[in-house]
């Protein structure tokens, strides 16, 4: 099954129209660095970033269902795989190694050896010890794809490189699936 | 030669439609969101009672075509529960790659538009074109 999604993924990107990535990663720190000045709290900037991220995973489920027309994964295990190797690929062009299961399936962790948005990027000693997570709008992104897909995860940051740790490392962990609403009696 | 096109949205709402020809009849607003409501409606009853098994692969049990002497209704839902609804003449068998096409405007062009707010009806003028042509070469 691993094999399909990373083939979906492939054919994916390929297909995909593809921006220019300096352009992206630069555009991304200079918004970092605004939410920064503007709100002087890291813990507020990492909010915000989850925020946006929310907003952006909300539209990118159906993108992704729209361009792959996968269906719905019979297990979580299938939902980090497409994650990962369809997600991840097409809209970054990296596929995160899944590892960390928790024993009832219900977490996982992604570990991302190259995150293109860390590129060029370095944090300022303040921002490391106040708790910045550069790339929070990751989390937010996978928070809100998932919420579209009917599962409700809490998702952040573990390890990050810009921190010095060894590797970036984003935890997600299944709260509950979301039941489909009835259709209401009337408008 | 596809009438005319509609998209509900995950709760019911209708989100778009469209008439594409004069031989169909020209709904009042209210009746396209009455229409909207009841086909939601239906669509939810007819994946309940059916016997197909309930598992992984069984996302779309709703109704896929509804037939009738004069047109073709075709429906396609996505996993995420949006609807695309086309009502076309009797030439087509299924309009389920139409269908998924819309699927991508919507997309492209609702979607990646920052201001539209999800649910709301669409209101743009290059999702418009954009269908239209795709209407067009059916």
């Amino acid at each position: 099954m691993a094999k399909q999604y990373k083939a979906v993924g492939e054919e994916a990107w390929k297909n995909i129209e593809k921006a220019n990535a300096e352009l992206f990663i630069f555009t991304y720190g200079s918004l970092v660095v605004q939410l920064v000045k503007d709100y002087e709290d890291y813990g507020a900037v990492n909010k915000q970033l989850d925020k946006m991220g929310y907003n952006i995973g909300v539209r990118m489920a159906d993108d992704i269902l729209a361009r792959t027309g996968l269906e719905r994964c019979p297990d979580f295990h299938a939902t980090a795989e497409v994650i990962s190797k369809v997600g991840f690929k097409v809209f970054l062009n990296i596929t995160p190694t899944i590892t960390g299961w928790s024993t009832d399936s219900k977490e996982f962790s992604l570990i991302l050896d190259d995150n293109p948005l860390n590129d060029f990027c370095e944090l300022p000693p303040k921002a490391v010890q106040d708790g910045l997570w550069y790339s929070n709008i990751l989390c937010g992104v996978i928070r809100g794809a998932l919420e579209m897909m009917q599962m409700q995860v809490e998702v952040h940051f573990v390890r990050d490189v810009l921190r010095g740790d060894d590797t970036s490392e984003i935890r997600v962990k299944l709260v509950r699936l979301l039941d489909e609403e009835v259709p209401a009696g009337d408008d | 030669m596809i009438h005319s096109v509609f998209i509900i949205n995950r709760s019911g709402g209708l989100t778009y439609n469209k008439n594409y020809t004069q031989q169909v009849a020209q709904l009042t607003s209210n009746e396209a969101l009455i229409f909207a409501g009841t086909f939601h409606g239906i669509h939810a009853l007819a994946s309940r009672i059916s016997p197909a098994l309930k598992g992984s692969a069984a996302r779309d049990l709703g109704i896929q075509t509804i037939d009738t002497k004069g047109f073709r209704l075709h429906c396609f839902q996505t996993p995420t529960g949006i609807k695309f609804i086309a009502v076309a003449d009797l030439m087509h068998a299924s309009l389920a790659d139409v269908l998924s096409k819309a699927y991508r405007l919507y997309c492209d062009y609702a979607l990646k538009n920052p201001f539209y707010n999800l649910e709301m009806p669409i209101r743009s003028d290059m999702f418009d074109a954009m269908l239209l042509e795709l209407v067009q070469e059916n």
